[in-house]
């Protein structure tokens, strides 16, 4: 239960979101025709004779983004429809070509589903996904090129998207965006959407309604097409306080779409209901029903990777990994990919099982290279340092040849050259010093500089043991092995 | 010299495979022919640059030893099909300029069979119209006239031109396409042979869309041989249509066996219509004399509800059409007037106001208003179960006979002007052709005898899906019995 509350004058308001995510398919042609749909190409010149809704041309479909919208289902555990329609969608706008969308109304390729949220302090959600159908995209008008007129970009369209349809279950802008975040996660693991909201490839449709607590639902409006995960929140917020205002001043809210404008703050009318377009949906007679069987769902099951959740589990019980550490790595498939490269190559390296060197290695990743790739501002495949290595400086560090301490300093080289760890601690002799008789020498002379503080010791003071630590490691550059400083100093100390 | 105009498509492919003609001949005779025919208006663009010079590649192909079945044989091509860099519009005003960068599946198989195309001919716009009243570019006139008159008939519709040209010898043959009726009718009010086939035999890729699933492309001949050549011709599976289907093309041509003894007729008495002229009752009783005498059995059968066929057709047709024409919006190709006020409504309404004529916006309306939120159920949604009972109406009956015969029309061709002022009257025209086409049945029209002011009549042959054979079987077996040897008078000439 989410205890987010608009505190009103006259008293505390539930918010009640449901999200419509329209994430464009991966594939290399569109839903409909063999156009490309790379991203970034000059105006109009991935556009095809359907695209372009010429005379007596017709769609056909295509079978990559049914099968994508197939594998998306399962990776939600939704039910998979072997039957769906496609129909159209009618309105008139000048980036519609067609004058009608195809889309899937009465029968969807994907039924009820469910996507598990990570909130704060490991708790988790259910959310209900109630569907998800295959739809075209509309062109792109540009309004900004012409004084008088304005531009049509057909490349979107005719671009497959899925609309993903949650159900009303969340409560607050966190678990808002904790749903698309993780439906985010899942979509980049399957590979059936990139995710990418600033390019347009993943898109959100707010639903958002205000009630007191154990109230019946309230009056709903639909913000339209907000385009990253940051202003889903901020909308839900404003918009749930707007219509707080608007109720408790004794007002109504009418059911309308709204548009967000994150640079005034606020949302405001696109359409109300009576101008609602009737989209006189009906099947699309140029296509047949879209048909296919268990073998077809089987196929596509068994090209599912291991989901974010399975994964999260495995590292938590097999790797003994903690809930804050295994939701990090999971977030984004690349991390996680980088992870088990790393537990393997380091288990390999060291002679240890995987879930022996795992906690370890996990802290370094999630520590030490998420935050050198976070100032560098980079992401896991961009960074300079592969997981082979990463696990040759963690041997190192776990044979002893070199302290923790000086990995830290060999891991900022590496960060910074590409080069590996073995060799930087060669070129730059920062192995570790283990030889005893060194090492007591060196103890000897630190001694012998510090009476004051060996009386004081001597005295009853044995924190000051780290004093003298701390100068042995000084002395030696930080080379010495800290075990054997600590182990061969207290003797000597005790006299 | 025997004018080349007159032959037969098979007559004119036997000549030219034994080098007794050239396509060069043939098709100069027709140029000839389409020029001299000008007044009736059949042809609305002439092609022939184009004609003369795949009539010399038709001549190099048979004197290679490449010929196929419509090499060097001189055809029209209904408006409706996209032609390549051609002239195509379907005959409206809102596609002015239109020459699409593409070749519809239908006429691109024809000009792979070696066919040669005299021009684009004129339809009702969209083909919606019964008359070929609805053209942008003005009616057509019918090649015959009754008996002493010289006033003007329509041709029928939408494929008016179609017939023309053929009845008139301006073309051999030509394509055609039917929704509701829009080949069979005019064939029937020009003593032509028309061929639909089963909906998914022809790929509807290129064809401007009326009524997705109606529309279906088909032929217009002088014979029914020559109606099963081109038929094949044009026939096959398409991957660039989804409703078109993957299975065998049979040769139609070897259909033509004259034999159907054993073969059983049905006479559906639903359309035995109130106020129906005697002459076309008495038609029809000629055509089922015929059909005992060639040793088939006539069934009596009934098609319960053959009565609800007109309204559905009139609900499901324009629904679809208010969508299929949804894209001529003045923003990519043909007709753009941007209108006063600077915003896209205003060019909306501009563009499509003086655009579409009053047919067109009339079935828009009616579509967009069966398909409006609050009436889909009570129209739209009604019309498609009532569809569903008249197919299954044909599969119960095909179930007792082979084909079915009835009259293709319930009259004869009327006067310009006759019925063009009441739509209702107008759709009455299809009241036989309809049906079939709800159910995506193959059916023809064959010229079966003349009225009694002397303007031919037809007689329908309905078939089960995917049997064009039976269909083509039955019609030639009526064209044998009818002795149909009655032409226009040249009077244009």
């Amino acid at each position: 239960m989410s205890d987010y509350r608009i505190q009103g004058a006259t008293g505390d308001w539930e918010v009640v979101i449901g999200l419509e995510v329209h994430a464009q398919v991966i594939s290399n042609a569109k839903l409909f025709s063999g156009a490309s749909t790379e991203f970034g190409a000059e105006p109009n010149a991935q556009v095809s004779l359907v695209d372009a809704a010429m005379p007596g041309m017709l769609p056909t479909i295509n079978g990559e983004c049914v099968r994508q919208a197939v594998r998306t289902g399962l990776a939600l555990g939704a039910q998979i429809n072997k039957y769906s329609v496609f129909d159209r969608k009618n309105y008139f706008y000048a980036d519609l070509p067609q004058g009608y969308q195809i889309s899937q109304f009465k029968h969807p390729i994907v039924g009820p589903g469910i996507v598990t949220l990570d909130l704060d302090g490991g708790r988790t959600k259910k959310v209900g996904v109630e569907r998800i159908h295959l739809e075209q995209d509309a062109g792109k008008s540009m309004h900004d090129q012409h004084p008088q007129f304005t531009y049509v970009d057909l490349n979107r369209s005719g671009v497959a998207l899925m609309e993903i349809v949650s159900d009303p279950d969340m409560r607050s802008p966190e678990e808002a965006g904790a749903y698309l975040t993780k439906l985010r996660t899942i979509l980049r693991y399957i590979g059936s959407c990139d995710g990418n909201m600033e390019q347009g490839s993943m898109r959100a449709d707010v639903n958002v309604s205000v009630r007191k607590v154990g109230d019946p639902l309230g009056t709903r409006c639909e913000i339209k097409n907000v385009n990253s995960i940051r202003f889903v929140r901020q909308a839900i917020e404003i918009e749930a306080s707007r219509q707080v205002d608007i109720i408790e001043a004794g007002g109504t809210i009418d059911q309308e779409t709204r548009l967000f404008d994150p640079v005034k703050g606020e949302t405001r009318s696109m359409r109300s209901k009576e101008e609602a377009h009737d989209y006189r949906y009906f099947p699309d007679p140029d296509l047949l029903p879209l048909e296919f069987d268990d073998a077809f769902i089987d196929a596509a099951r068994e090209s599912l990777p291991e989901l974010p959740d399975d994964k999260k589990a495995r590292f938590i019980n097999e790797y003994g990994l903690n809930d804050y550490n295994a939701s990090v790595l999971v977030a984004e498939k690349d991390q996680s990919d980088y992870f088990v490269s790393l537990v393997s190559a380091l288990a390999t390296a060291t002679k240890k099982s995987e879930s022996d060197v795992a906690v370890k290695a996990s802290n370094w990743l999630t520590g030490d290279l998420f935050g050198a790739l976070n100032k560098a501002n980079k992401s896991i495949d961009e960074t300079p340092v592969s997981a082979e290595q990463g696990a040759e400086l963690l041997a190192l560090v776990e044979d002893g040849t070199i302290s923790g301490r000086i990995a830290k300093d060999v891991f900022e080289i590496m960060f910074d050259t590409g080069k590996g760890a073995a060799s930087i601690v060669e070129e730059k002799g920062l192995k570790q010093v283990s030889d005893t008789g060194e090492i007591e020498k060196i103890i000897d002379e630190v001694i012998a500089a510090n009476p004051n503080q060996l009386e004081q010791y001597r005295g009853g003071k044995d924190k000051l043991i780290g004093f003298f630590v701390g100068q042995v490691m000084k002395a030696t550059g930080g080379k010495a092995n800290p075990g054997m400083v600590n182990q061969l100093l207290k003797p000597k100390l005790d006299g | 010299m025997t004018d080349l105009t007159k032959l037969k498509i098979a007559e004119a492919r036997d000549m030219l495979a034994k080098g007794e003609l050239t396509s060069r001949e043939l098709t100069e005779a027709h140029i000839g022919a389409v020029d001299a025919m000008k007044s009736l208006n059949a042809y609305i663009v002439t092609t022939p640059d184009i004609a003369l010079a795949q009539a010399d590649a038709a001549d190099a192909q048979i004197k290679a030893g490449n010929q196929k079945a419509m090499t060097g044989i001189p055809i029209g091509i209904k408006d409706l099909f996209a032609t390549k860099g051609i002239h195509t519009q379907a005959c409206s005003k809102i596609l002015d300029g239109f020459k699409p960068e593409y070749e519809s599946t239908v006429t691109q198989n024809l000009w792979d069979d070696g066919a040669v195309m005299l021009g684009k001919l004129n339809m009702d716009e969209f083909a919606m119209g019964s008359s070929n009243e609805t053209s942008f570019y003005g009616p057509v006139k019918n090649p015959w006239r009754a008996t002493g008159s010289n006033s003007d008939f329509v041709p029928g519709g939408s494929s008016g031109g179609s017939v023309a040209s053929v009845a008139g010898f301006a073309a051999m043959g030509a394509t055609a396409s039917d929704t509701g009726g829009s080949i069979r009718q005019p064939a029937a009010f020009t003593g032509t042979f028309g061929i639909k086939p089963t909906y998914g035999r022809c790929s509807r890729y290129g064809m401007v869309a009326f009524a997705s699933s109606l529309d279906q492309a088909g032929t217009i001949t002088r014979d029914v041989r020559d109606g099963a050549i081109m038929l094949e011709s044009i026939s096959g599976f398409d991957p660039k249509d989804s409703t078109s289907v993957d299975i065998a093309v049979p040769n139609f041509e070897a259909a033509l066996t004259g034999d159907i003894r054993g073969m059983k007729i049905g006479i559906p008495r639903e359309y035995r219509l109130d106020g129906m002229p005697a002459e076309i009752e008495e038609l029809w009783q000629k055509g089922i004399a015929w059909m005992k005498d060639a040793g088939a059995e006539i069934v009596d059968i009934s098609l319960p509800h053959t009565k609800y066929a007109l309204p559905t057709y009139y609900i499901v047709a324009p629904a679809e059409a208010s969508s299929n024409l949804a894209r001529y919006d003045g923003v990519k190709y043909g007709h753009r007037n941007i209108g006063d006020g600077g915003g896209l409504d205003d060019m909306y309404y501009a563009t499509r106001g003086e655009g579409f004529g009053d047919e067109v916006k009339r079935r828009i309306m009616i579509g967009t208003y069966v398909l409006s939120a609050g009436y889909y159920d009570a129209y739209y949604l009604k019309a498609q179960k009532v569809r569903q009972l008249i197919a299954d109406d044909f599969k119960q009956a095909f179930g007792q006979v082979d084909a079915i015969l009835t009259p293709t029309a319930p009259s004869a061709a009327f006067a310009f002007g006759e019925k063009s002022d009441d739509p209702l009257a107008m759709y009455l025209n299809d009241v036989f052709t309809v049906p079939a086409s709800l159910a995506g049945l193959p059916g023809s029209s064959v010229p079966a005898g003349l009225s009694a002011d002397g303007l031919p009549l037809g007689l329908q042959v309905l078939g089960k899906a995917w049997d064009e054979e039976t269909v083509l079987k039955v019609s030639g077996v009526i064209e044998q019995a009818a002795a149909f040897t009655a032409q226009p008078q040249e009077w244009w000439r």
